[in-house]
């Protein structure tokens, strides 16, 4: 189905696009039809700078089970790492 | 006459005045005045899939357009951008989709090989904008394949910003052909049950076909979704009932 069903992120970071780096400023979360993975639905990311217009993105598309994976691995860096280094 | 087509970018006038722009896929010769079809892409967008499409119409005796209904947030896009950028504001207002559906209708009149007649084909979200398109515009056949949330409400917590339309079947302006996957959940068997309920109780001309070990988007080729034989049947039906209305 399609889902429309989009969790929009207010972000502060960079990400390498198809014009080289940019500054992210939003990340839009969605599960639905993936553009190129071989699969029914994933769990789609968007790194956006919707200021420099719609080409200024970076996509994944994941199985649901990497997404969970990689919630997991992001969690596990983020608590390991030192306090105080951001 | 001759097989030879011809296929290229355009711009049509759309909603609200504004330039859009639109796939023309448009058979050179065609001996006699043709029907034309509106081709109403997918969620993902103004794609390869969808112009191929409207090549395909075109191989087989129609004038084609498929108008680019994201232009507008996204001109000159790649169209994962376009859809994405089209996602991330919500998605094509209903009355937006029947403006660019209508400029769509008044192009393909206006082509010298026109004999007059335009249907609407969509997948997708855009099966329920073709349904959308036949109970809001004059036309004289519609498509509506898997189109999700004709009947039914949007699922709780999903900010989708269209909800459903069946009320309007009273309205609906041409003959209708449904194609649907019984594995489909957007719309589920019970959902097309109840939109042919409406469409009987209104006393309207459809056909719907429900293919078995189908689901969503089996048309589509380049998806896992695809399913051969339903999608081979479907082009036919499509075909049958155009040759019908459109002729």
């Amino acid at each position: 189905m399609c889902t429309y069903l989009t969790e929009k992120v207010a972000m502060s970071g960079s990400a390498k696009g198809a014009s080289g780096w940019f500054r992210v400023t939003e990340g839009s979360v969605y599960f639905d039809h993936p553009v190129h993975a071989p699969y029914g639905h994933t769990l789609n990311i968007d790194f956006l700078a919707p200021e420099q217009g719609p080409s200024a993105r970076v996509a994944v598309e994941l199985t649901a089970e990497s997404a969970r994976a990689l919630m997991k691995a992001i969690e596990a860096v983020l608590e390991s790492a030192p306090a105080g280094l951001d | 006459m001759s097989d030879a087509i011809i296929a290229e970018s355009i711009t049509i006038t759309g909603h609200g005045g504004d330039t859009i722009e639109a796939y023309s896929a448009r058979p050179l010769d065609p001996g006699a005045p043709i029907g034309g079809v509106v081709v109403i892409h997918h969620m993902p967008g103004y794609d390869a899939g969808t112009k191929e499409i409207a090549r395909t119409f075109a191989t087989h005796g129609y004038n084609a357009v498929v108008p680019n209904l994201y232009w507008r947030e996204a001109p000159g896009a790649s169209p994962d951008d376009a859809a994405a950028a089209a996602r991330a504001k919500g998605g094509v207002p209903d009355d937006r989709l029947v403006g660019d559906v209508a400029g769509a209708a008044s192009y393909l009149k206006g082509l010298p090989t026109a004999n007059g007649k335009v249907g609407t084909i969509g997948y997708c979200s855009g099966g329920r904008q073709s349904f959308l398109a036949a109970v809001s515009l004059p036309l004289d056949a519609a498509v509506d394949c898997y189109g999700a949330f004709i009947v039914g409400e949007p699922p709780a917590g999903m900010p989708l910003k269209v909800g459903p339309i069946v009320d309007k079947t009273p309205d609906l302006s041409c003959p209708l052909l449904g194609l649907f996957g019984v594995d489909d959940q957007y719309p589920s068997p019970e959902h097309v049950a109840e939109l042919e309920a409406a469409l009987a109780a209104a006393g309207k001309t459809y056909e719907f076909h429900s293919y078995e070990g189908a689901g969503h988007a089996f048309f589509s080729v380049n998806r896992p979704a695809y399913r051969p034989e339903a999608a081979v049947d479907g082009w036919q039906k499509i075909f049958a009932f155009y040759g019908t209305y459109l002729a």
